[in-house]
């Protein structure tokens, strides 16, 4: 079974609900798949023993056979050709990789030569994999893609997704089973548990709630889910302790039993409702 | 007008709580929300006189049946998985990158510009403020920040700076509302998630050139880590310009729609003015 953790936005707990689930549960495979900010090993501690370099294909020019005709940047949608006065000039850091310059280029004068934007970090066995995208890189879809390749197809798998609601989070949570949302109850939080519920019906999914940093303002979301018929699967209280344990690296469940029963618990729901 | 673009590695520091108090304490500025997956700054805003305007931010490819004969071309040179076996396009996969338009034999395809969301601009108590909403699961957040950013400019009155809510991360989407600034203020919190986050958007400020300065929220949750932060900050150099304490009251606050500076809360006013004027100082010399 495969569960892809994600909210709205970052900060709400995202890491330490997928982190902490991942510890509940035996023989199960974790995925960082933020890879802009990847926090997940900071809790886990993996030893990293096998590192893959991520590469993409961008064009290059091969220069006798160009005409300088423009038609490979006439292509590009994504503003990464140019041809000035002949010259083809290449933005590699904005290409996407698609090919369509190659296509388009009647002298069959481009080639494509690869180049690293990041790296995947697993450890021996893959039960921890997380993916870095390379500073001053715009784009880490392809990270995202190359871990999602490397997820195991029989056992359990939990995805920790990159925070916000745009193409990075569609493409982590793909082919999953199941996805939690996390949230907390302010506004703010409520205003981007709305955008996450809205993506996860845009595509199919069936989910439910992790409510973090429950307090007697818990209302504003309990209400929004009892009108929405959504689940609460479980609430992680408000404390001092838990957000100091945090800091330092440690989950919660480490610092209280009862805490990882509950994830344990949760973990058996998700799987009665994913195979009822 | 000068730019300064408030970041942080991750969402839930405390950002977006600092540019709203921002936008209340400093004078004759403009503020764009520029997080524009989960823009937020406009909860705690009234806004009037709101201009509203589709954003198109992506294209489509589309397929004229008439034309085609369904020889799979388009499918085996489409590099995102974005085209059916029975030649259906997903519209969810589509980057729109034209390689099948250029490859189709019968010219039986062409990309749409379909709507991606949408941006505004509004007069509020805190001065012009824009602010945008990406569809969800759109792509190109980072065109469409470039784009709030291009819509407030006009709206300049005088105005001595725009502050900017930047987007969480240190892709495509940060660097977008970065970019062009004359400062950013990383926001962290001092966990040791926050210190690698912290770390990462440093580095990206430095990448690109732009000075950049430390904000430390809840500082005294471990102080361990923030005296590592600072260290770190001195060693690399970037100034340490504010630390606020970890004060539920302030969550309390947010609860209520209301800013620390709302509540009253001089302690946190007097870091935020002296936050600023740390900021200020810097970008004048
Ligand atoms: S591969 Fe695609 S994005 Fe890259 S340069 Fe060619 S057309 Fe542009
Ligand atoms: S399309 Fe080919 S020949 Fe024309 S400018 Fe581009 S690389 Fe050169
Ligand atoms: S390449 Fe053109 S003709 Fe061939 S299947 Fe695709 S749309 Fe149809
Ligand atoms: S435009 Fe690009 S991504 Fe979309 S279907 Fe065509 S080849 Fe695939």
């Amino acid at each position: 079974m495969k569960i892809a953790v994600l909210s709205g936005k970052g900060g709400t707990g995202k890491t330490t609900v997928s982190a902490s689930l991942k510890s509940s549960i035996e023989n199960c495979q974790y995925i960082d798949c933020d890879v802009e900010e990847p926090n997940g090993g900071i809790f886990l501690q993996p030893e990293i023993s096998n590192v893959y370099p991520v590469m993409v294909k961008v064009p290059e020019i091969i220069k006798d056979k160009c005409t300088g005709c423009g038609e490979c940047a006439k292509a590009c949608q994504f503003n990464s050709m140019a041809v000035v006065k002949g010259n083809v000039l290449i933005f590699p850091e904005l290409c996407h990789h698609c090919g369509a310059c190659i296509l388009a280029c009647p002298e069959d004068a481009m080639i494509e030569v690869e180049r690293q934007i990041g790296v995947v970090e697993t450890n021996s066995d893959e039960s921890f994999m997380h993916g870095k995208l390379n500073v001053g890189e715009p784009i880490s879809i392809p990270i995202i893609a190359m871990l999602k390749d490397m997820v195991k197809d029989d056992g359990n798998v939990v995805i920790d997704c990159p925070p916000g609601s745009s193409c990075t989070v569609v493409e982590s949570v793909e082919d999953c089973d199941f996805c939690i949302l996390v949230t907390e109850p302010t506004p703010f939080g409520l205003h981007d548990l709305n955008i996450a519920v809205e993506l996860v019906k845009k595509l199919g999914l069936s989910f439910g709630i992790v409510l973090n940093k429950a307090s007697e303002n818990s209302k504003i979301i309990n209400e929004y889910c009892d009108d929405r018929n959504i689940d609460i699967l479980m609430e992680i209280p408000f404390s001092r302790k838990i957000a100091e344990a945090y800091s330092k690296g440690i989950l919660p469940i480490e610092a209280d039993a009862d805490l990882k029963k509950e994830f344990g618990e949760m973990f058996r729901k998700i799987e009665g409702k994913v195979l009822a | 007008m000068k730019q300064i673009a408030v970041i942080s590695g991750k969402g839930g520091t405390g950002k977006s709580t600092l540019v709203a108090s921002l936008s209340q304490i400093v004078n004759n500025k403009m503020t764009a929300d520029c997080d524009v997956d989960a823009p937020n700054l406009h909860l705690l805003l009234e806004e009037k006189d709101q201009q509203k305007w589709d954003y198109s931010g992506a294209k489509e490819a589309r397929i004229n049946y008439d034309l085609c004969i369904k020889c799979g071309i388009c499918k085996d040179v489409c590099r995102f998985g974005a085209i059916t076996e029975d030649i259906v396009i997903n519209n969810l996969k589509c980057e729109g990158c034209n390689a099948c338009v250029v490859a189709c034999p019968q010219d039986a395809m062409y990309l749409e510009e379909v709507n991606t969301g949408w941006t505004s601009v509004s007069t509020t108590e805190n001065g012009t403020f824009a602010h945008a909403l990406l569809d969800t699961g759109a792509e190109g957040s980072g065109k469409l920040v470039t784009e709030v950013r291009k819509k407030i400019v006009p709206f300049e009155n005088g105005e001595e700076w725009l502050i900017i809510d930047g987007s969480p991360g240190i892709g495509c989407s940060v660097i977008a509302s970065i970019t062009g600034t004359d400062a950013v203020i990383a926001v962290t919190e001092p966990t040791k998630s926050g210190l690698s986050d912290l770390k990462r958007v440093l580095d990206l400020a430095k990448h690109f050139s732009i000075p950049a300065f430390v904000c430390i929220n809840k500082f005294d949750l471990n102080m361990d880590i923030t005296n590592e932060m600072e260290k770190y900050c001195v060693e690399k150099g970037f100034m340490v310009v504010g630390k606020i304490p970890f004060d539920p009251l302030i969550v309390k606050a947010l609860q209520e729609y209301k800013t620390p500076v709302d509540t009253g809360d001089q302690e946190f006013i007097d870091e935020i003015n002296s936050l600023w004027n740390k900021v200020t100082e810097y970008l004048s010399q």
